[in-house]
C-alpha cells in the first residue's frame, strides 16, 4: 500500500475543521519544531529529507532555505505560492480546499526555520472561495493560539496573511507574485539578485509551493531521513498527481515518487487506464508547459528503460526524447484528440497570458498563436511548420522568466513528435476538421495515408 | 577593479559596471544595442532583449560559461569575465530574432513618422532586419492619444521599452503613466486622458526610443534631416536651460534636449523650453551640434571633413 503523507486523512469527515485536524496529530510538527528543535535543525531536516520543490522547477528546497540571506534587523519573509494556474494542475486547489490545516502547519514550521515572522499566502483570484476556507482555518489556528504573539510559549511571534490576485497566470512566477504582494503589476523581476537575497520589500524572501510547504509537516514529524526512503535517487517522497484527459479516474494522487508510469496510469487504483477502450496517443506529464511525449516514450524511455514517475526518469532523453516532471499536471490524450488543436490552446493560454515585459515572449507568443489558429482552421501552410519551431527555438531561453520557455516548449515538442500531424492539416484541411470533431479512428501510424 | 574582455578587448571597468557600459567604453562595433536600457532612469532596462550578449566565462574565480544568453545591460561584470558580443553567431542571430519580434506589430510607416532618422528601431533593423517579414497577420493597432496639449501618443509604433514609464515615475511627482493590459494587447496609458500637467513630461518625447511619443508642437512640419541641429542655452528658472534647437534658416522649429552617442538625455528640459521657446531670440545659439556621422540628420549639412564624432 502506498504511503499517503498529506492526503492520508483527506477522507475523514470534518478534516478542514480544527478539531477534526488536531485529532489526526495536526499541529504536532509544529509543537515538535518549537519545543525540540532549532530553526537550523529543521532545514537540516528538510535537507536531508531531500523535498524538491513541487510547483514545478523541481529546485531543492533545503538548498532553497539555505540560500536565505540573513542580515541583521532585516525581516525576513516565507510566501506561499497558491497561485496554482498552470493548465491541468490542481493539487494545491484540492489540498487546500480539503485539508487546509495542513498548509497553516506547514507554514508555521517553515516560517519558524526561516525565522520569519511575517507570512502570506498568495493565492490565485479564481480560487476566491479556496480563500474563505484558508482564512477560517487561519482564524480558528489564532485562536487557539498557534499563530500570533509568543505561539505556545515559544518565544516564537507568526502572522499569517492570505493575499489574493487577480487573475494572472504570470504572477505564479516567484518574483512577479512579490511585485504582485507589493500592490503592484506583476511583471517578473530581473534575476539577480534573486529573492533569497532580496525579495519582498527588498527583504530576503523564500517563495515555495503549496505542496512543498506541506510536505515539510510529514519531515518535520518522522524525519529527513524517513521521507527521504521513499522515492528513488534525488526524487524523494510523495508527489500530488492531477490526472485529468481521456483517463478513467480522473482526480488528484497522492504517489510515491518512483511508481512506473505504466503502473499510475493503467492500474485501477490509480488513473485507471484509457477511457472508452480507446488507445493513448500523447501524455502531457507536468502541466501545460512541459514537452509532449508520444505513446511510444510514454511507458519506456527512449533508451528502453522503464519510465518512472520521478524527476530523472521523466526527463531522461532530455528534451529529445523526454519531458519533465513539472507541477505534475498528468494530461492523457487517446486516439481522438488532435495534437495541433491541443497545442493551439496552449498556446493562445500563453499568448493571454505573457505579461508583455520582453519582447521575445510578448511577440512570439501571440504569433504562435496565430500560426497554429490557422493551421488548426485549415488555412495553414507548409512553411509554417518550420515558422513555428524556429519561433518557439527564437523565444526559449531569451526571455526574463520562464514563461517564455514554459511557451515555447510543448510547441517544439508536439512538433518534433507530431509533424506527420501538423502536415495533415495543411495537405486536408477538411479531413482534420471533421476529426476535430470526434472522428479521430485513423491510426496515428495511417494518418498520411488516408490524407 | 575588475577586468572584462569583450569580443577580445580587454578593460578595467568600477564594480558593479554592467557589461554593456563596459562595452560602451570600450566603444566601436562590439556595443550591444539597447532599445529599453537609459542609463539616466532607475530600473530601465532587461525587457527588449535586443542587448543579449554571451558570457564565455563568467570569472577568473568561476569560470563556468553562463549557460544562456545574457542581457548586457542587466548583467554585472566580474573579474576576469569574457563575454562575446558581436563576433558570435548565436548572439546577432538572437539580436536578429528580437529585431523580427520587435518588428511583427510595427506599422513600418517611417516615411510619415517624425521619429525616422533618429529612430532607434530603424537603426537596429538597419544593422539586424530582414528584408521581408514571415508575420502574415493583421498587425496590432490603437488609437493615437493626445497626452496633454503637447503629446500625441501612437501607441501602434510602441515597442514597450518602458522608459517613458520609468520617466514620468522619477522625473514627475505624481504616478499618471503606466501600462494597462498584458501581453502584446498591453498599452501605455495616462490615469485620465489628456492629463499629463506636469511641467517635465515633455521628456518622455525624447526617451522614446520609436516614434510612439511624439510633439505635438512639431508634428509633420519637416523631416528631422531638413533641420540643423544647434547647441543653444537660455536662462531657465526650471531646468537646465541646455538644450539643442533644430533650425531651418532663421526660424526654430523643434526644441530637444541634448541626447548622447546612445541617444540617452542626461539634462532633462521643462516643457516651457520645450514646447513654448520657439523664437531665435528666447535662445544663445552655442553653434552646430555634434552629429554622429553615420546619422542621416549629417547629410547635407557640413562637409565630410568638419564632422566631430561625439
Amino acid at each position: 500500500m502506498a504511503r499517503k503523507l498529506l492526503l492520508g486523512n483527506v477522507h475523514v469527515e470534518g478534516i478542514n475543521t480544527y478539531e477534526v485536524y488536531r485529532k489526526h496529530g495536526g499541529y504536532s510538527s509544529v509543537e515538535k519544531a518549537l519545543k525540540k528543535m532549532t530553526p537550523d535543525e529543521v532545514v537540516e531536516e528538510v535537507k536531508k529529507s531531500g523535498l524538491r520543490g513541487r510547483g514545478g522547477a523541481g529546485f531543492p528546497t533545503g538548498l532553497k532555505w539555505s540560500f536565505l540571506a540573513k542580515p541583521e534587523g532585516v525581516p525576513r519573509y516565507l510566501v506561499c505560492n497558491a497561485d496554482e494556474s498552470e493548465p491541468g494542475t490542481f493539487k494545491d486547489r484540492y489540498l487546500m480546499e480539503k485539508i487546509p490545516h495542513l498548509l497553516i502547519e506547514g507554514m508555521i514550521t517553515a516560517s519558524y526555520a526561516l525565522g520569519a515572522n511575517t507570512s502570506f499566502i498568495y493565492i490565485r483570484g479564481e480560487y476566491s472561495w479556496i480563500l474563505f476556507i484558508l482564512e477560517k482555518a487561519i482564524a480558528e489556528a489564532y485562536d487557539k493560539g498557534w499563530l500570533g504573539k509568543n505561539i505556545k510559549g515559544s518565544g516564537y511571534d507568526l502572522d499569517l496573511y492570505v493575499n489574493i490576485g487577480a487573475g494572472a497566470y504570470i504572477c505564479g512566477e516567484e518574483t512577479a507574485l512579490l511585485e504582485s504582494l507589493e500592490g503592484k503589476r506583476g511583471n517578473p523581476r530581473i534575476k539577480p539578485p534573486f529573492p533569497a537575497v532580496k525579495g519582498l520589500w527588498q527583504c530576503p524572501t523564500v517563495v515555495n509551493n503549496v505542496e512543498t510547504i506541506a510536505a515539510v509537516v510529514p519531515i518535520v514529524n518522522d524525519g529527513g531521513d524517513e521521507y527521504a526512503k521513499i522515492g528513488i535517487d534525488k526524487s524523494t517522497g510523495t508527489k500530488l498527481i492531477s490526472a485529468s484527459g481521456n483517463i478513467r479516474h480522473p482526480g488528484v494522487y497522492e504517489i510515491e515518487l518512483g511508481m512506473t508510469v505504466e503502473n499510475f496510469l493503467y492500474s485501477d487504483q490509480w488513473c485507471g487506464g484509457m477511457k472508452n477502450g480507446k488507445k493513448l496517443k500523447a501524455l502531457v506529464p507536468g502541466g501545460s508547459s512541459v514537452p509532449i511525449l508520444p505513446h511510444y516514450l510514454v511507458t519506456k524511455t527512449a533508451k528502453g528503460d522503464q519510465r518512472l514517475m520521478t524527476y530523472e526518469s521523466l526527463a531522461d532523453g532530455g528534451f529529445e526524447s523526454g519531458s519533465m516532471l513539472g507541477s505534475g499536471g498528468f494530461i492523457v490524450y487517446d486516439e481522438d484528440q488532435c495534437i495541433v488543436r491541443n497545442t493551439w490552446n496552449f498556446s493562445r493560454f500563453y499568448a493571454h497570458e505573457s505579461c508583455g515585459q520582453c519582447s521575445p515572449c510578448r511577440e512570439g507568443t501571440s504569433w504562435m498563436e496565430k500560426v497554429l489558429h490557422r493551421l488548426e482552421n485549415g488555412q495553414g501552410k507548409m512553411s509554417d511548420i518550420d515558422l513555428l519551431a524556429d519561433v518557439a527555438k527564437k523565444i526559449e531561453g531569451n526571455t526574463i522568466c520562464p514563461l517564455g520557455d514554459a511557451a515555447a516548449w510543448p510547441v517544439s515538442a508536439a512538433i518534433r513528435h507530431f509533424r506527420d500531424e501538423f502536415e495533415w492539416h495543411v495537405k486536408d484541411p477538411q479531413g482534420c476538421m471533421q476529426r476535430n470533431y470526434g472522428l479521430a479512428h485513423v491510426p496515428i501510424e495511417n494518418q498520411l495515408i488516408n490524407a | 577593479m575588475p577586468k572584462v574582455t569583450i569580443d577580445g578587448k580587454s578593460i578595467e571597468v568600477e564594480e558593479g559596471t554592467t557589461i554593456l557600459n563596459a562595452a560602451r567604453q570600450i566603444g566601436g562595433e562590439l556595443v550591444p544595442p539597447a532599445m529599453c536600457y537609459y542609463s539616466t532612469l532607475k530600473g530601465s532596462g532587461g525587457k527588449c532583449r535586443t542587448c543579449l550578449v554571451k558570457v564565455t566565462k563568467g570569472s577568473d574565480r568561476d569560470p563556468r560559461p553562463m549557460p544562456k544568453l545574457m542581457a548586457s545591460c542587466q548583467t554585472m561584470v566580474m573579474d576576469g569575465m569574457e563575454v562575446a558580443s558581436a563576433t558570435d553567431e548565436s548572439v546577432t542571430n538572437a539580436r536578429a530574432a528580437v529585431t523580427e519580434f520587435l518588428l511583427i506589430n510595427h506599422p513600418l510607416d517611417c516615411p510619415i513618422c517624425d521619429q525616422a532618422g533618429e529612430c532607434h528601431l530603424q537603426d537596429l533593423a538597419f544593422e539586424h532586419g530582414k528584408s521581408n517579414t514571415r508575420f502574415e497577420f493583421e498587425r496590432r493597432t490603437f488609437e493615437k492619444i493626445d497626452i496633454g496639449p503637447y503629446i500625441k501618443l501612437h501607441m501602434t509604433r510602441c515597442i514597450m521599452c518602458w522608459r517613458c514609464v520609468y520617466t514620468a515615475q522619477q522625473l514627475t511627482p505624481e504616478r499618471v503613466h503606466g501600462i494597462i493590459g498584458r501581453g502584446d494587447h498591453a498599452e501605455i496609458s495616462t490615469y485620465i486622458e489628456k492629463s499629463v500637467e506636469s511641467e517635465f513630461s515633455g521628456n518622455v518625447i525624447d526617451v522614446c526610443p520609436v516614434g510612439a511619443l511624439t510633439d505635438r508642437t512639431f508634428r509633420f512640419k519637416s523631416r528631422v534631416w531638413f533641420l540643423n541641429p544647434m547647441d543653444a542655452h537660455r536662462d531657465c528658472p526650471t531646468c537646465s536651460g541646455k538644450a539643442v534647437v533644430w533650425m531651418y534658416g532663421g526660424d526654430i522649429y523643434r526644441v530637444t534636449a541634448r541626447k548622447d552617442k546612445y541617444g540617452e538625455v542626461h539634462d532633462f528640459i521643462c516643457n516651457t523650453c520645450r514646447f513654448e521657446k520657439k523664437d531665435k531670440n528666447d535662445w544663445i545659439v552655442e553653434g552646430p551640434r555634434a552629429i554622429d556621422q553615420h546619422s542621416v540628420i549629417s547629410q547635407n549639412h557640413y562637409d565630410q571633413g568638419s564632422i566631430t564624432v561625439v
